[in-house]
């Protein structure tokens, strides 16, 4: 089972269990590129006759000027507000009177938007889509309400969540000179001063064709979106080159830090800390293979170390887990979690989780739970296979940071050729505490209210 | 026009009827390697003793924690060395299985779900693992502002009736429940005579009747499900605010809503959509958000359990425009009652919903959740063939009437945490007392 098995494998196999990494090759994944540099993949999924439609810009809040935090996300915001040809979100209109839905995100890396249509429809919103690539009208009249928009969306993330701000701190903190320290929404008192100005110099900058990556899922074939996107997206002519992606890089990290948030609404403590990580772009060999295995072992699920060990076993924590962000331009995050049970404090936590790292960076994983987490990645693969809204997420979010589709399909295979040295390696090297933020969340007594009663 | 959209092989539904005389509905999908499967029991968080709000939720979250000959851990692992998913979860109506498998796996897979149901062990330490888990939930959300908003407004518009509990419990509840307790909610609603079954994927009609059967020998026959009151929301014309130091203020509204089987159920369900429904053209959408910028979020929709209809709504804004939107949100919801819809705006609204029904059935999950909601509802194994008609169908004169049973005078009960100044005439009181990270905040979505 090697790398051919995967590249040939079929949706339609008959598996056995052996097979795990040529059914999750998935469908026949086609890809090429038109002449003015757009990225486009189809990914064929007949049993409904509808199409997820995404557009991604290889671009991210990573990638905003220092002091204008937040403007990819306005940006993106204000792509609904209509172009030229299509005004005041007619866009939008269409997509509702086609029975479509629609939406769009913004990551570090990455800008989506999608639609997702009765086929027949597919034309019609790549057209609509092509046309707000370049062709963006914006006035104050609709900037200024989106910005007020986008500072509401602020205060529902961070402002009434004590833990989402020790999540900003902590990624302040952990990342001394790369921009992934800066939330992607952007700082308030950032978003505040951004106008019309900024997103559309923004916008000239980075949404250009030979800047994007087109993924259609569904009911279509490759030779239809072919001609399709030609005769849209085609159209657009390229008018930048974004040039490389390059962004201050992070010294070698030397100090363990930490971050305390007390809160009186909070009620529930918990710690968590992130490791600056290796992501799958900047990692030599099969190390973020490893690191995703690691996080499987050490902390993803009920029969992983640290739940077993902290949850089962010593009693001393509601739940405690793990998890890595390798999906990356730069280097990612490893960080683990655990809630306090009973009489725990949150260094009665810290000193268990610490054990079971230590175990795991001196031991390794036994052959038993390695093979356990090979089978449950390679199985997620498979299970993705159901949805094409997902496949077209996970194809587009892997482009869209480095990757390609040949990696996307082996993944499978790469995972199950890990070694349990190469997780006791991965482990030993990046879970070292010079490398990490450990963050408290703890309650503190009101200022100016009574004391607070027991949570209901 | 989408009619594509409804005519697909998705109505396909075969209704199994086993040798044992239980029945499932199956759509047979053999193009991915996945088998689905969704559960239902009627019965839910509803069945909760008075005295012990949280019995039902701790009874379904412990069914994977040990069953049979296996403990939990031995019961996660299998699950695990076969990647086979199996999760519990309750709500106010129901207690309900999902399973996930791969073809070759299906025989186990069923096993394990047959073990769950029928022979749960319930062990010592593990219910007291679940309890301590729900119980740091519980203080997690505790000051969460939207969490806090919404449990408020059920115990205010279901004073005395289950659906003013709160389905997990409370601290204090979940202290005095034990095993007793546990097992006793299963008794009372793991049975032959309350399920629902839905199955999709790689897997013919024979099969599935043998594993249904095998699957529900270890049931009891009959379930022992206490009737629960049908009743209208109160509260409506109240304001309560729930005061929290925080810059915005989270808003829950809502009043009277149709039951699932409500005559004008469809043209309410169009109203609704007009009004505050899920695209971004509808009303409170254009009002709120777009044109001026009050809110991030906005919305409303129709939420018809067992017992209670209601129509539900949302908004969250700083603190200083929470009068502002409340009054450009009621203005909105008599409008809507004293004219309805535009003509135009029927059409596109019926558009938007005859072509979005397709949506619902893309992946193997979603269609066997369908399967399960279709019979929970009564709506009978044809309805996805008629739906789309039912909503093309449905004329302006058919959503004015609707609109003005569902909205009448426009009175609310409206729950704001946060510190909303202008809200005149609220009753205010003090928040009583949490929150959490974990999942890395990857990305954001625009709305």
């Amino acid at each position: 089972m090697g790398i051919d098995t995967a590249a040939t494998g079929g949706a339609s196999l008959k598996p056995t269990a052996d097979e795990g990494a040529a059914r999750a090759a998935g469908p026949d994944v086609c890809a090429f590129t038109l002449e003015n540099g757009l990225e486009v993949v189809v990914i064929p999924d007949r049993r409904v006759p509808v199409v997820t439609h995404m557009i991604w810009y290889k671009v991210g809040s990573a990638d905003e000027q220092r002091g204008q935090s937040g403007v990819a996300h306005f940006l993106e915001h204000l792509m609904f507000k209509g172009t030229e040809k299509n005004p005041d979100g007619a866009f939008s209109h269409a997509v509702a009177e086609l029975g479509g839905q629609e939406n769009a995100f913004t990551s570090y890396d990455y800008t989506s938007y999608f639609q997702r249509v009765a086929r027949e429809h597919l034309k019609t919103v790549m057209a609509f889509e092509a046309d707000r690539m370049t062709g963006l009208r914006l006035t104050d009249d609709v900037v200024n309400p989106e910005r007020d928009v986008i500072l509401e969306e602020r205060r529902s993330r961070v402002d009434g969540d004590p833990s989402a701000q020790l999540g900003e701190a902590l990624a302040a903190t952990l990342y001394l000179n790369h921009p992934y320290g800066q939330p992607i929404i952007g700082w308030e008192h950032e978003i505040e001063a951004l106008d019309r100005h900024d997103a559309i110099a923004f916008y000239e900058r980075f949404y250009t064709p030979n800047n994007a990556i087109l993924v259609v899922a569904g009911d279509v074939t490759p030779e239809e979106v072919r001609a399709a996107a030609a005769e849209t997206y085609g159209k657009i002519a390229r008018r930048v080159d974004p040039g490389p992606r390059r962004r201050p890089t992070e010294p070698e990290p030397r100090a363990a830090r930490r971050v305390a948030l007390s809160d009186p609404r909070v009620t529930q403590p918990s710690v968590q800390r992130s490791y600056l990580s290796p992501s799958y772009e900047t990692a030599q060999g099969d190390r973020a293979y490893a690191l995703d295995l690691l996080a499987q072992i050490l902390g993803g699920g009920t029969t992983s170390r640290l739940y077993k060990a902290l949850v089962v076993e010593q009693a001393i924590a509601a739940t405690a887990g793990a998890w890595y962000q390798g999906d990356a331009l730069d280097d990612g995050r490893f960080a683990v979690y655990a809630v306090p049970r009973g009489s725990a404090t949150l260094a009665d936590l810290e000193s268990a989780i610490d054990r079971e790292i230590d175990r795991l960076a001196a031991d390794g994983p036994g052959a038993a739970e390695l093979e356990r987490a090979k089978t449950r990645l390679v199985a997620d693969t498979i299970y993705a296979q159901d949805s094409q809204a997902t496949l077209a997420r996970i194809y587009g979010a892997a482009l869209a940071t480095g990757g390609t589709i040949e990696e996307v399909r082996d993944w499978p295979a790469r995972i199950r050729a890990v070694s349990a040295e190469a997780v006791r390696d991965a482990a030993r090297d990046v879970l070292d505490r010079r490398r990490s933020v450990t963050g408290e969340l703890l309650s503190a007594p009101a200022a100016d209210a009574p004391a607070l009663a027991a949570a209901e | 026009m989408t009619s594509a959209a409804s005519s697909t092989h998705t109505t396909d539904i075969q209704r199994v009827i086993t040798p044992g005389g239980a029945e499932a509905w199956l759509v047979e999908e053999r193009t991915v390697p996945v088998i689905a499967v969704e559960i239902a029991f009627r019965g839910g968080a509803a069945q909760d003793p008075e005295d012990r709000p949280g019995a039902v939720n701790l009874m379904a979250t412990l069914l994977d924690e040990g069953a049979g000959d296996m403990d939990a851990d031995a019961f996660q692992e299998t699950l695990e060395e076969k990647a086979i998913e199996l999760t519990f979860s309750s709500n106010r109506d129901n207690v309900a299985a999902s399973l996930r498998t791969l073809p070759e796996n299906l025989d186990e897979a069923f096993r394990l779900l047959g073990a769950a149901l029928g022979r749960p062990r319930f062990d010592a330490a593990a219910v007291d693992r679940m309890r301590g888990q729900i119980s740091a939930q519980i203080r997690r959300s505790a000051l969460d502002p939207d969490d806090l908003a919404g449990r408020t407004f059920f115990s205010e518009a279901f004073p005395g009736h289950p659906y003013g509990w709160p389905p997990r419990g409370t601290v204090d509840s979940l202290a005095t429940i034990g095993r007793e307790q546990v097992a006793a909610a299963h008794r009372q609603i793991v049975a032959r005579d309350n399920v629902v079954i839905g199955a999709v994927g790689a897997i013919s009609a024979d099969r599935l009747a043998s594993l249904v059967d095998g699957l529900l020998a270890g049931l009891p026959e009959r379930a022992g499900t206490i009737a629960v009151p049908t009743v209208r929301p109160a509260g409506q014309g109240r304001t309560e605010i729930v005061t929290l130091d925080v810059p915005q203020s989270s808003i829950i509204f809502g009043r009277a809503g149709p039951l699932r089987d409500a005559d004008d159920f469809i043209p309410a369900y169009v109203a609704n959509h007009i009004l505050g429904g899920g695209s971004f053209s509808s009303r409170l959408f254009t009002e709120v958000r777009e044109k001026r910028g009050l809110a991030y979020s906005v919305y409303s929709y129709l939420s018809p359990y067992d017992h209670a209809g209601l129509v539900l709504g949302g908004v969250a804004t700083r603190n200083d425009r929470a009068a502002q939107s409340i009054d450009l949100i009621q203005s909105e919801i008599r409008r809507m009652a004293e004219q309805g819809p535009s003509e135009t705006e029927l059409e596109s609204a019926k558009k938007f919903l005859i072509g979005s029904y397709a949506l619902r059935f893309d992946t193997s999950t979603k269609i066997a959740n369908q399967l399960v909601q279709l019979q929970l509802d009564h709506l009978g194994i044809d309805y996805i063939a008629r739906r789309n008609a039912m909503v093309a169908a449905v004329t302006l004169d058919d959503v004015r009437a609707a609109s003005k049973t569902l909205f009448g005078d426009g009175e609310l009960l409206v729950v704001a945490v946060g510190k909303p100044t202008g809200l005149s005439g609220a009753n205010v009181r003090p928040a009583p007392g949490s929150a959490e990270m974990h999942a890395p905040a990857e990305a954001i979505a625009a709305g």
